[in-house]
């Protein structure tokens, strides 16, 4: 990655970086993680060049480290999404989103016959196929795979 | 949430199922006792199924115990938009044990998760209604002696068919070979099949409810094809006679063969089959009040005999 790239974005001292985000779902994801309520500094960049993806976007959130679990729910809409946990300006940690064996909210039931869909009650999914990615809802049984799933 | 609730024949092991049934079985013989009593059980029928609640209420009177309840929720405050948490909750305060059928999915799970009350699933939209498979693996039972080992024939609509679909699930213990007689639009859904081939579960599809399926069969459960299921009423009309059963189709069908269906039939079943030794589905829903009261025993926590 040449300087001149590193440079769109701002430079960390301390916090999480969500790279590798495909462009369509950025702003999703940072929905899902909640960042609008933040009041750390937060960059976002998106449509930046990437071999793999296209186009990428990318989150830096300064002096906030999320729970893994709470990072893994962009696995639903952005699996190539890779955590960098950076301090004092050097990455700490680095790992890829992994859909949780379990997702609590988030994620709405496409049946509308769902009880989920009628209740003021919070959904919930399991991952019952990893290689394929399905989840299905604990309470009526439907399943979806993630990258269909209607997020909330 | 109450451990001893039932909402999905899932939640029960191999064990707790054959244990079930010899306590059906032992209901079958002594049906009447008085060992509910001082016990309320609610049924409440926010969807209305006569024959279900009826014969759960039968279950509970024929034991001593009491019921409450309703049976269509257009008498009830959830029409009037009380949610189902609070229909619960409010009847947890009076029952030792709730009987409920809902038209939502998920609507039995979701109770278990709002009261400590035990739960038991009558049915929830086309998801869940373990009672009735329940019935249908205690006539089999009875009537071949084992559940090991039997070739089941499944016909009918399989695709929005809930009962077979329990049936395959609770069958998957005991070594079955499934038959699936449909038309290619009521074929047994994806996700079934994936099962049977994950669990090692042996199955043959056909669309013709031929002699050699029918002859092979220890056990026939006929479903109704209903006209609402089909996007193309032509195709309909093509196939709406070809899943149905006559008496002279059984001719050189194997001894042991019965005929079960969970009713109410239309013409799916000749009535000419009603007077043949192999036609199982009148008792079929007797055995349901003998299964509904060891299901109501085992929710509430109370030691009932085995008879084999
Ligand atoms: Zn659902």
């Amino acid at each position: 990655m040449s300087s001149k790239k590193e440079l769109a974005v701002a430079a960390l001292r301390n916090g999480t970086v969500i790279d590798r985000i495909p462009s369509s779902v950025l702003f999703e994801a940072v929905r899902i993680l909640g960042i609008e309520r933040l009041d750390k500094h937060v960059t976002i960049g998106n449509n930046l060049d990437s071999k793999e993806l296209g186009t990428k976007g990318i989150i830096k959130v300064a002096d906030t480290f999320f729970p893994e679990d709470v990072l893994n729910r962009i696995a639903l809409i952005a699996p190539t999404a890779k955590i960098n946990i950076i301090r004092d300006f050097e990455v700490v940690e680095k790992y890829h989103v992994e859909l949780p064996s379990t997702i609590m909210g988030i994620v709405k039931c496409d049946n509308p016959k769902c009880i989920t869909n009628n209740e003021p009650m919070r959904t919930r999914f399991d991952l019952i196929d990893p290689k394929h990615r399905v989840i299905r809802c604990y309470y009526c049984g439907h399943s979806v795979t993630a990258s269909h799933a209607h997020i909330k | 949430m109450n451990p001893d609730s039932l909402v999905s024949i899932s939640d029960i092991s191999k064990e707790e199922i054959l244990r079930l049934l010899r306590q059906a079985r032992y209901f079958e013989s002594h049906p009447n006792q008085r060992i509910l009593e001082g016990k309320v059980v609610a049924t409440l029928f926010f969807e209305p199924s006569t024959r279900t609640r009826l014969s759960f209420e039968t279950a509970v009177n024929r034991l001593g115990g009491r019921v409450i309840g309703f049976s269509d929720a257009s008498t009830t405050s959830s029409s009037k938009g009380e949610t189902l948490k609070d229909t619960i909750k409010m009847v947890s305060n009076y029952a030792d044990l709730i009987v409920m059928r809902h038209h939502l999915e998920g609507a039995a799970r979701y109770a278990t998760e709002v009261t400590d009350v035990p739960i038991i699933n009558a049915g929830d939209g086309a998801h869940q209604h373990p009672s009735q498979t329940m019935l249908d693996l205690y006539s089999i039972y009875k009537t071949q002696g084992t559940l090991d080992n039997l070739t089941i024939t499944l016909v009918g609509d399989l695709k929005y068919g809930r009962t077979v679909h329990s049936l395959l699930e609770a069958m998957y213990y005991f070594n079955p070979t499934f038959n699936f007689v449909a038309c290619k639009e009521l074929q047994m859904p994806a996700e079934y099949r994936q099962f049977c081939t994950d669990k090692g579960i042996r199955y043959n599809e056909f669309t013709d409810f031929s002699p050699e399926v029918i002859n092979s069969s220890d056990i026939i459960y006929m479903t109704r094809v209903q006209r609402e299921r089909f996007t193309d009423i032509m195709e309909y009309e093509k196939v709406k006679n070809l899943y149905n059963l006559n008496a002279a189709m059984l001719d050189d069908s194997k001894e042991n063969l019965r005929v079960l269906h969970p009713l109410p039939r239309v013409n799916e079943i000749d009535q000419d089959v009603d007077d043949s030794p192999k036609a199982y589905y009148f008792q079929q829903a007797k055995n349901g009040l003998f299964a509904r009261q060891a299901i109501i025993c085992r929710a509430l926590g109370i030691d009932i005999p085995e008879e084999k």
